[in-house]
């Protein structure tokens, strides 16, 4: 419905606080694939804030340790092809996307064999091939661009295929990004529109160092931002994947079939500073020592042996598999090449002119064609 | 000169829309999106009718927000579709600058070369008349500074299709500047179809004395003031760049090798802008044949008034531009 005199208003307020039925927990294997996707992510970045210490990694650099469920939980209850797109705090969805972690160091390192050339950096992680449209690092931008690419996948389906919507696109974003305008207008549209967009909010309750409720009006009441825009709400717990998983589920299911937006509030905690330069004075030790006894990995492990008798050996097990995989991917990070000087001049326009080269992609594309 | 193969002379605003239904017919990956562009049939009635061709679906009315549906237009074209962002005025695209300046452009390098960014984002530019500062930017030289983005200027109803079909099919993002003072002049457009490939400057006069370069509508002025100065026995060569990126300064150097003298006629404000850039080119470049500094005529230093009179003193017009000539070429 992209005409505006098309839509009956009394359409666009939809019941807004619907209880969903969560959906069911997969299977062990699938259960232990994702605390894998978890242990690989926080060992990730552990090794990032190494290599930042030791000057491997340049520029702004945000950890993505605490908040791990959120972006596997999520990631898992959409379709392969369901574009992503991403603020700057995008390592853990780019590995949860299924980006191999080589790639993703050695962009961070700005090396050639970076998932964007190294010419993106820690903020800016994109992969075609896994519909991750990119880290943005201006807050809240990544909002509209999200409206977009589900306007564009509806647009595909209906318009150009002549058939029915049937992706959902996943839009994430921090709880800094809420006040921005950007983010206002996006929902906006997509509420106008019908656009199949889900708007994840991460909220860790910290904008860089400003506490939720110093930054925004209705901090206690998020759901008041989105319904303004006809948009339905919902907290989910994002501090465990599980949770996250059988809450998000039905709400990007039902996306995907009415071709509507949706605006999740996942509640979560980043256990670093906001960025590696951030000694965290905004908030006490105890606060973080307390978030921390509630950590998606543990939650997870323990739940695993719990009920799925998996014995502690096969969780030891995958954290060896995992430190493993990120190390070969801080050296082969360390062997990858500097992008050549001759790369200052390609993908700055599609076409050849002047001093403009053209465009090639970036190895990690080259790989999986073969 | 663009040869009309059929003599149909049709307005600049027509000539516009037909290169977009053109372009809309044979691809379905092009919309047009904007304020009152469908159902209005556009504030300046450049889309009249394209909503009963190509309806809602394809022709869009969007709310007042131009920084939501430019970056809702750029995440479209991320994923290969070729959206066309209509600004009512390029003054209203100054709150979209994140999404056009730091999104569109840069897409293509932050990716790596994976997610290129097909957009054009077109609409008028420059002083309409009395509309004061916020209604009256010229983008041009403040949009010009940034890699990554091409950006077209069209004079007349000719260069205007041909130019906006080239825009619509190029792979990058095209920052098409239109002037509302030229959308009712009229032109020979052919009906066969026809593009006009980018960064290929066209002499629009030729002349032997003076070279004087401009872009879309203050050309005007500089045809009047050739026209003008050809009575003082001053011949002047009129070079119209249409494109601003790529700039075709291959041409320009060649003529100003000519004439040994040169005028740079720029509708934005002069300091670092398109005309201190050209001027700056045609120095390095054209050093030993320049008889005189290069001259530069454009908007005054000052938000654009109101005041009929003040407007009128504010904007390059042909006076100004026969004032600068002379003074090239030695003949105060």
């Amino acid at each position: 419905m992209l005409n505006m005199a098309e839509i009956d208003t009394t359409e666009t307020t939809p019941p807004l606080t619907q209880k969903r039925a969560k959906a069911p927990l997969p299977d062990s294997p699938i259960l232990l694939g994702w605390l894998r996707q978890m242990m690989l992510i926080r060992e990730f970045e552990v090794r990032t804030m190494q290599a930042y210490q030791n000057r491997q990694i340049g520029g702004f650099c945000h950890i993505y340790i605490g908040q791990e469920a959120v972006a596997v939980g999520s990631i898992a209850a959409v379709n392969p092809d369901d574009p992503v797109v991403l603020a700057y705090r995008d390592h853990g969805h780019a590995l949860a996307r299924g980006m191999d972690p080589k790639y993703c160091m050695a962009e961070m390192f700005g090396k050639i064999g970076g998932c964007a050339k190294g010419k993106g950096g820690s903020m800016h992680m994109f992969d075609a091939e896994h519909y991750l449209y990119g880290g943005h690092g201006i807050v809240g931008a990544q909002t509209p661009l999200g409206t977009g690419l589900a306007f564009a996948t509806k647009y595909e389906d209906e318009v150009i295929g002549e058939g029915k919507s049937d992706k959902v696109t996943l839009c994430y974003l921090g709880d800094g990004a809420i006040n921005q305008g950007a983010f206002y207008e996006a929902m906006n549209l997509a509420g106008l529109f019908d656009i199949p967009v889900i708007f994840v909010l991460e909220n860790n309750r910290y904008s860089m160092g400003t506490a939720i409720e110093r930054g925004t009006t209705m901090a206690h009441a998020l759901h008041a931002k989105s319904e303004a825009h006809g948009i339905e709400h919902a907290i989910v717990d994002g501090k465990n994947v599980m949770n996250m998983y059988q809450d998000f589920k039905p709400i990007a299911d039902w996306c995907r079939e009415e071709s509507r937006p949706f605006f999740v509030e996942a509640q979560t905690y980043r256990y670093k500073g906001h960025s590696m330069s951030d000694p965290r004075k905004y908030r006490t030790k105890m606060e973080e020592e307390m978030e921390e006894q509630d950590d998606c990995i543990a939650s997870l492990s323990t739940f695993l042996q719990e009920h799925h008798d998996v014995e502690p050996d096969a969780i030891k097990q995958l954290g060896r598999q995992v430190k493993s995989q990120v190390r070969q991917a801080v050296e082969w990070s360390n062997q990858s090449p500097e992008t050549p000087l001759d790369e200052l001049y390609t993908d700055v326009y599609t076409d050849v002119w002047g001093p403009f080269k053209g465009t090639s992609k970036p190895e990690m594309l080259q790989d999986e064609n073969e | 000169m663009t040869v009309a193969t059929k003599e149909r002379v049709i307005e600049f605003r027509d000539a516009l829309r037909e290169a977009m239904s053109e372009e809309m017919r044979v691809d379905k990956r092009v919309f047009l999106l904007g304020e009152e562009v469908a159902q209005y049939n556009g504030a300046y009635k450049v889309s009249k009718g394209m909503l009963d061709e190509f309806g809602p679906r394809r022709f869009i009315d969007t709310p007042i927000s131009e920084s939501g549906f430019s970056g809702m237009a750029i995440g479209a074209a991320m994923r290969g579709l070729r959206p066309i962002v209509e600004f009512m005025s390029w003054s209203f695209s100054l709150v979209a600058a994140d999404p056009i300046l730091n999104n569109a452009p840069k897409m293509l390098y932050m990716s790596g070369g994976q997610f290129g960014c097909p957009i054009v984002f077109r609409g008028n530019d420059g002083a309409g008349g009395q509309l004061a500062s916020t209604h009256s930017w010229c983008v041009e030289s403040l949009y010009a500074n940034v890699p990554g983005l091409k950006m077209a200027i069209p004079y007349d109803a000719y260069d205007a299709k041909g130019l906006l079909k080239t825009a619509i099919r190029d792979d990058n993002p095209v920052f098409f500047l239109e002037s509302e003072r030229l959308l009712s002049t009229k032109g020979h457009v052919p009906e066969e179809e026809y593009t006009i490939e980018f960064g290929k400057a066209l002499i629009r006069r030729e002349g032997t004395d003076c070279t004087i370069i401009s872009f879309g509508r203050p050309l005007h002025f500089c045809l009047e003031a050739a026209e003008e100065l050809a009575k003082e026995g001053i011949s002047c060569e009129v070079v119209d760049g249409r494109t601003i990126r790529p700039l075709d300064i291959e041409t320009m150097i060649t003529s100003v090798k000519k004439t040994n003298a040169c005028v740079v006629v720029d509708q934005s404000w002069p300091f670092a802008s398109v005309g201190s850039e050209i001027a700056s080119q045609i120095h390095r470049y054209c050093f030993d044949d320049l008889d005189n500094h290069v001259h530069r005529v454009h908007s005054d230093d000052v938000p654009t008034p109101y005041a009929y009179n003040l407007e009128q003193a504010y904007l390059p017009n042909s006076h100004k531009i026969c004032e600068a000539v002379r003074s090239a070429t030695y003949n105060i």
